[in-house]
């Protein structure tokens, strides 16, 4: 550290205890504390996430991270953080999430950057970064803190929490039943008295339906983190001072964070990888599968809650008809929109998955918790994906067995080319 | 009483009363979300431990989120499915009324409106009891109303008796993808489906009244899912008066239901239909069906290994009277106009005609896999396969006999 950071440091600290004193707050614990069997009525009291100089800021040895495709929230911004008790490690894993050491805290917290500075009543729609800072620091006066979900590992196994932020922004209270917090979303563009702007329910799930998606093995019934998996994380990460930037997964090995097993070499590039949803110089195939494996393959793979409809959706999956090609639905009522089947190649508009994706109706809409809005360059996104399918042939009718199967031998899932 | 005990049952009184407190101020007319309640009850829910009794007493509740439940060995109990209502009309946010991940599950004694999707959901779970409930959609029936009553799937060792189920946009009693199941003594009215066994094994559907839906009861099989259904017994049920327009919504399997069925097996095997009183269903009393029939065969969007034949069908000792007089749709009036005339009617049973060719000797399939139907008069083949341009009626072909199917045993 140099003279000049340490003095800044002194600084600050000067400051919060200050503001420490001003608002009688001096809240939790300095530094993580795993709750072995309970949750704390307070998000201080993990000491996962303080709050210093006007900022929401990540406790020492808790890093922050971010993924390649995160999961759509109603254009929620999203602050992850991780604390591995010291001295321990998870261990990798290629596909699912990597097993994480009894002790593991993992956060989230929901926010968006505020349409006028001050004014908690507007938040902004933007898919760029306002109010964090490297380090995953969060500027309170930019952004509106919304929740803090937490998942700790316990000896038992995974459990989720929620805390809601008070109007101050200066704790978060345990919200087990969830709660509704009326917002309004301003797009970016235009002029702020022209703006488009929404109203719309901002849900807090309740602790079932936090299991609702982090069970995703619907037979155990165990809770289980999303998006602690190679392929979401494989990417690069801005540390800030000290570290720069670095690649996430490289970047937990070399802090004893994350452990691999023999033979599996620290290269990210030799690594999975998801696409990032909006990166246009990605392959549209690529890019529609991550998200679809985000936002949909927790329920819709094939251990999952949703493996009653047939569909699996998530990254490992590889047939056409299980990804929804020509494929009747099971169960969803009303959520077919009138549509006939899933995905119909090269017909957006009678594809069930696009009409579910797009419906705010809670009856029809997939997912069905989560969101209250549709994400528009989502449903863009699965929209040109389907548009633009090779060789796409619609849907056609057999009415033999004979037809079946001439046409069988011919069908090739889309994944294997 | 344990301490345990004590404390429960403490918890419960001091719950009640609030509830009662809190019921005081909501009559059926208006309907105000009652936050407080929902909050409580949610709380219950979450907190339950196995063994414990939820109580709900009589009262109107408004909600606008659905609930949820994940521990076993819980009961919900009502005072009745007319005196404890929870209403949905006002629900923002959840595809269920009540959603369960649990087994060891009693649901009873209360009445579910209004939901937005389905009604009821218990997903994987073993023993689980549904009784005594009323589920409906109270504007009638509607395309916008919630696909499902009453749906447990894959479960195990499921009852579901005595409710009543009205106005579903898909299936009243949904039992999907489940093994050893009991619908008895229940009411289906002006659901598109009024009870359907779907991808099950060894139901039990008897001494139920299924009346004024698009299909009285149906027994489906659906390709693409892990569990293949067979084993279905239909007996003693009253299935009559399904005459009402379909109002699914397209693309779901029960689109494809012609209105006046009574009941309508399609890709299923081993289902036997007897005992029951058929009456006034226009179209058929009994249709047996192949998925080729639903026009949802795709060439790729149906995994290979899906057998779409329905076979080891046995229906007899039926009562059938009127109906097959106007059936639904252009194929089938056309067929009926062709056949029997414009003042004649269906037989009271219809087959498709699709056959497994794979598996028939000399034209016709082995015994223990064949369509067997007695005291019924003559079978309408529609030759499905042919475009329906050869038709015809026989009942000497049909007349057969197969291995009764053992009863289902619960073991509660």
């Amino acid at each position: 550290m140099t003279l000049a950071g340490g003095a800044r440091s002194m600084r600050s600290l000067a400051l919060v205890t200050v503001l420490s004193l001003l608002f009688g707050c001096s809240r939790g614990p300095a530094s993580p504390v795993f709750h072995e069997s309970t949750d704390p009525e307070t998000l201080a009291e993990w000491g996962v996430l303080a709050i210093e100089d006007g900022r929401l800021v990540p406790r020492d040895g808790v890093v922050d991270y971010e993924l390649n495709t995160p999961l759509f929230s109603d254009y929620a911004h999203k602050l992850r953080t991780v604390w591995i008790p010291p001295g321990t490690g998870a261990n990798y894993s290629s596909e699912d999430a990597f097993e994480f050491p009894i002790g593991t805290l993992v956060t989230k917290t929901f926010y968006y950057p505020l349409a006028v500075e001050g004014d908690l009543g507007q938040v902004l729609r933007t898919s760029k970064t306002r109010g964090l800072e490297t380090g995953g620091r969060l500027v309170l006066d930019q952004v509106r803190l919304i929740e803090t979900r937490l998942l700790v590992r316990r000896a038992s196994g995974w459990v989720a929490s929620t805390y809601v932020w008070d109007d101050a922004q200066r704790d978060a209270r345990l919200e087990r039943t969830g709660t509704v917090r009326t917002l309004r979303l301003v797009s970016e563009t235009g002029e702020t008295a022209g703006r488009d702007q929404v109203d719309f329910d901002y849900v807090v799930p309740d602790v079932n339906q936090c299991a609702g998606c982090h069970a995703t093995d619907v037979k155990r019934g165990s809770l289980s983190p999303i998006g602690l998996k190679a392929r979401h994380l494989n990417r690069e990460h801005d540390y800030g001072r000290g570290s720069g930037r670095a690649n996430q997964l490289d970047y937990w090995v070399r802090s004893g964070r994350l452990k691999l097993p023999d033979g599996i070499l620290a290269i990210p590039a030799a690594l999975p990888r998801a696409a990032v949803w909006d990166d246009a110089e990605a392959p549209i195939e690529a890019r529609a599968r991550a998200y679809l494996d985000i936002n949909c393959g927790h329920c819709h793979n094939r251990l999952g809650p949703a493996d009653t409809s047939g569909l699996s959706l998530d990254a490992s999956e590889t047939s056409a008809v299980a990804l929804g090609v020509c494929k009747s639905p099971i169960a969803a009522g009303r959520g077919t929109g009138n549509r006939r089947f899933s995905i119909v190649p090269g017909r957006p508009d009678e594809s069930i998955t696009l009409y579910r994706m797009a419906s705010t109706d809670p009856g029809a809409m997939m997912p069905e918790l989560g969101r209250a809005l549709a994400h528009d360059e989502g449903v863009e996104l699965i929209r040109r994906w389907i548009a633009e399918w090779p060789n796409a042939r619609g849907c056609d009718q057999v009415t033999s067995n004979s037809a079946r199967h001439s046409a069988s031998a011919a069908r090739l899932s889309r994944s294997q080319g | 009483m344990t301490r345990c005990g004590a404390f429960l049952y403490g918890r419960l009184q001091v719950w009640l009363v609030l509830s009662l407190v809190l019921v005081g101020c909501s009559t059926k007319d208006e309907a105000v979300v009652d936050g407080r309640f929902q909050r409580e009850l949610q709380t219950r829910l979450l907190d339950a431990k196995p063994g414990e009794i939820i109580e709900i007493p009589a009262g109107r509740y408004s909600l606008d989120r659905s609930l949820s439940l994940r521990v076993s060995g819980v009961t919900i109990r009502g005072a009745g499915m007319n005196e404890t209502v929870l209403s949905f009309k006002d629900q923002k946010v959840g595809a269920e009324g009540l959603l369960v991940n649990a087994s060891d599950f009693i649901l009873e004694d209360l009445a579910i409106e209004d939901t937005r999707g389905d009604a009821v959901k218990v997903n994987e779970g073993e023993r689980i009891t549904l009784r005594r409930l009323r589920v409906e959609w109270t504007d009638g029936p509607s395309t916008s109303n919630g696909a499902y009553g009453l749906y447990p799937v894959r479960t195990r060792q499921v009852i579901i008796e005595d409710c009543l189920v009205i106005g579903a946009s898909d299936a009243g009693i949904y039992v999907g993808q489940s093994e050893d199941i009991v619908v008895r003594r229940n009411t289906a009215r002006l659901n598109v489906a009024g009870i359907e066994i779907e991808n099950s094994q060894r139901a039990d559907v008897y001494d139920n009244v299924a009346t004024e839906n698009t299909g009285g009861v149906l027994v489906f099989n659906m390709p693409n899912l892990p569990q293949r259904g067979e084993g279905t017994r239909v007996f003693r049920n009253k299935i009559f008066g399904n005459n009402t327009a379909n109002f699914g919504a397209k693309g779901t399997p029960v689109a494809s239901v012609p209105a006046g069925s009574g009941i309508v097996i399609n890709s299923n095997d081993q289902v036997e239909i007897f005992d029951n009183d058929f009456a006034d269903n226009a179209t058929a009393h009994v249709i047996i069906s192949s998925y080729f029939s639903t026009g949802y065969m795709t060439e790729e969007g149906v995994a290979e290994i899906f057998d779409p034949y329905p076979e080891a069908i046995h229906v007899h000792g039926n009562r059938y009277s009127g109906g097959g007089d106007a059936p639904d749709g252009l194929d089938l009036k056309a067929l009926k106009l062709a056949v029997f005339g414009l003042g004649g009617r269906f037989p009271p049973v219809l087959w498709d005609g699709y056959v497994d060719s794979k598996k028939t000797r000399g034209g016709k399939l082995p015994e223990d896999l064949a369509i067997c139907v007695r005291d019924a008069g003559p079978v309408l083949n529609a030759d499905g396969p042919g475009k329906y341009r050869n038709p015809r009626v026989s009942a000497a072909e049909y007349d057969c006999r197969l291995e009764p199917l053992p009863p289902v045993e619960l073991k509660l």
